[in-house]
């Protein structure tokens, strides 16, 4: 789970992350107010959607005058911005985080993430702030320090005062930077964080530190222990059928083709969109029904796919393990008799009870409802009947 | 021959009473497993489908000597039920448990350092030596006692590859499901090896998925070690970036862990990487003939 900037900076401070003055807010004449309350000569107005290099495309802006923080969130509030990270379609801005501004003397980056392959945190850290991480560990991956944190014990003094020295840092600079790298720690191990990115932090006149920018997600398996967390999510800035989706306990991810797909297990979920694509299709989506499908996630998997207008063929591939296919098989003629479904779907059915619900199938007479054999058949009659009823 | 389980494997089953825990302990039983012992805490004392309850794993290897253990306690408690059996002696660790936070497993991974436990899974189907021993929630009937042996971190296509071999006329040495999850216990690697010493075991079969890179770690190990033939599937070639595809672990994060890199490692290292997930059991037909 991802949050907001805003929500982020209030997560970091609590940990003593130093953070400016700063408050969310969703209309102009609320950004003027808290542009008032925080007081000084200057402000920048920033957009809060989830995904980078907002600044690139109008979505901050620096603000002389209280007039000019109303004008510039009034023109931001409700702009579509289309960054590198929003995709084509792009974002909606809802909100607007009005921050007082400093005076900066450097820019640097920090984050930590999970490294797969060690099984434990690593702390990142550059010179090069301000600029997307991946293009400089692609680009000038030697301008990228790394620490390895040890989760029984955290981050260490030493390793924090090693990362200042690497960085540059002098004297009082070098006790903000202890600082400010084992909150940011403590924030991201406390809070279960899958990434924490502070891009850029910056080195204010009087050498202390603060976090410029913030990014914060989060593992969704640890979200039962913070519901405070959980409490920050903003639906609107994700999908509206994969929220819909989730609610179901279904796996959901809207592609770009037309071939639906509905699948028990997120390996097989997976290798059926690229088996549709080999055969040469393009699938809709990824849909994962669960292990244990039953009558009543197949109904509500047709109800999901149905919503993505592009689809022309559904294809249902089950391998029934536990979970019996007759039952599928009726659970699926249920679903078709209560929802009215114009387009072909293709029904692939293995595993437990698999000859009596091709049986029941056939039975059922539906002639939209059309047998697989295997994955193949199923995959090739697919990319067939979608094309066909283009 | 076969690896980690067998007929002889004294299983016991930790969150044995609950709903998951039953259901699928009765399976086990009816396949012909060896369950031993069940722990709930504060129901020992009991029994439960004939088998004998205890409140601490070290009960049950102190008096059924048990030897390996099968989890389905909740994502909250799964990591502590992880250390209590490897604390408790026992062996083999098989963790079913689905949503158990990464920072758990971190620590997790290092306490088991301590005792060299075994761990398989979280987050997977189990182990499967046919006509022996079945350890969680893998469907037996698709099994047939043979010379394959099968890695996977995906359940249904464990059973999808299974089903294939089966069909070509071959049959399953041991499958293990390795799980989905960003941190697991025992990878392609550990098993690898242990099939390459199997006598039983002709040719191996790894089935993997977008997300992270023991599939790039395990081709460059198959490339030095491996003398028997192997075949892989990779799933998710076309799955977005920066989406978490069903399991916990499957995401291409930035440009890496995708599909594509890990098939053309795989292929490097002479692997026969079947281009579908239908492909799998024709790609075995070939390098068994």
């Amino acid at each position: 789970m991802n949050i907001h900037e805003y929500q982020a900076k209030k997560v970091l401070s609590k940990f003593g992350v130093a953070t400016l003055l700063g408050k969310v807010a969703t209309s102009s004449s609320e950004a003027r107010e808290i542009a008032e309350e925080i007081g000084g000569e200057m402000w920048v107005v920033k957009a809060q959607v989830h995904a980078g290099g907002r600044g690139k495309v109008g979505g901050i802006k620096i603000a002389k005058t209280l007039d000019e923080v109303e004008e510039l969130s009034k023109k931001i509030l409700g702009m579509k911005l289309v960054t590198h990270q929003t995709g084509s379609e792009g974002k909606i801005v809802k909100k607007v985080y009005i921050e007082a501004a400093a005076d900066i003397k450097k820019e640097y980056y920090l984050g930590i993430v999970l490294d797969r392959q060690k099984e434990i945190p690593v702390m990142m850290a550059s010179m090069e702030g301000g600029v997307e991480i991946e293009k400089v560990a692609a680009e000038t991956p030697e301008k990228i320090i790394k620490i390895d944190i040890d989760p029984f014990v955290g981050l260490r003094d030493f390793q924090a005062r090693m990362l200042a020295f690497k960085l540059g840092f002098k004297n009082e600079q070098i006790k903000y930077f202890v600082k400010f790298s084992k909150a940011l720690y403590e924030t991201y191990s406390k809070m279960d964080g899958s990434l924490v990115e502070i891009n850029p932090m910056a080195l204010l006149e009087d050498d202390s530190l603060i976090a410029l920018d913030a990014k914060m997600g989060f593992d969704d398996n640890a979200l039962f222990r913070h519901n405070d967390i959980v409490a920050m999510r903003d639906f609107e800035e994700e999908d509206p059928i994969e929220v819909e989706a989730g609610k179901y306990g279904l796996n959901y991810v809207k592609l770009e083709g037309n071939v639906g797909c509905m699948v028990n297990g997120a390996g097989l979920a997976m290798s059926t969109m690229d088996i549709i694509k080999y055969e040469g299709g393009e699938p809709a989506n990824f849909l994962d029904v669960g292990g244990g499908a039953n009558a009543e996630t197949v109904a509500k998997g047709f109800e999901i796919i149905l919503k993505d207008k592009n689809v022309k063929a559904i294809f249902i591939n089950i391998f029934g393990g536990i979970v019996r296919c007759d039952r599928i098989a009726k659970g699926i003629i249920k679903a078709t008799q209560n929802i009215s479904i114009e387009i072909p779907i293709i029904v692939r059915l293995d595993g437990t009870n698999a000859k009596e619900a091709v049986d029941i199938l056939n039975k059922s007479k539906i002639s939209k409802l059309i047998p697989a054999t295997d994955l193949q058949d199923g995959a090739r009659k697919s990319v067939k009947f979608a094309k066909e009823n283009y | 021959m076969s690896i980690l389980v067998d007929k002889n494997s004294k299983v016991v089953v930790q969150g044995f009473t609950g709903k998951e825990g039953s259901f699928h302990a009765e399976q086990c039983l009816d396949y012909g497993t060896n369950i031993v012992a069940g722990v709930t805490p504060g129901k020992g004392g009991s029994d439960h489908l004939g088998v004998p309850v205890f409140n601490t794993v070290k009960e049950a290897v102190i008096k059924r000597k048990a030897n390996v253990s099968l989890i389905f306690v909740p994502p909250a408690f799964a990591s502590d039920a992880i250390m209590e059996a490897s604390e408790a002696g026992i062996e083999i660790i098989v963790c079913i448990t689905e949503g158990i936070p990464t920072k758990d497993m971190m620590i997790v991974k290092k306490y088991l350092q301590k005792n060299n436990t075994i761990l398989i899974g979280p987050n997977c189907p189990g182990v499967i030596t046919p006509e022996e021993a079945k350890i969680g929630i893998i469907p037996g009937f698709v099994f047939r006692k043979g010379e394959v042996g099968l890695i996977s971190k995906s359940g249904t296509l464990t059973y999808e590859a299974a089903n294939q071999i089966v069909n070509a006329g071959y049959g399953i040495s041991t499958a293990i499901g390795i799980g989905g999850d960003p941190i697991i216990g025992y990878s392609f690697i550990d098993l690898l090896k242990r099939f390459e010493n199997d006598e039983d075991t002709e040719a191996i079969v790894m089935i993997g998925e977008i997300g992270g890179d023991l599939e790039i770690q395990a081709a460059k190990y198959i490339k030095e070690n491996i003398t028997k033939p192997v075949v892989a599937f990779i799933a998710g070639q076309t799955a977005p970036k920066g989406k978490r595809m069903g399991h916990a672990g499957a995401i291409i994060a930035g440009s890496k862990g995708t599909a594509k890199e890990k098939i053309d490692a795989l292929k490097k290292a002479n692997v026969n990487v079947a281009e579908t997930a239908a492909k799998i059991g024709d790609t075995i037909k070939k390098v068994l003939k």
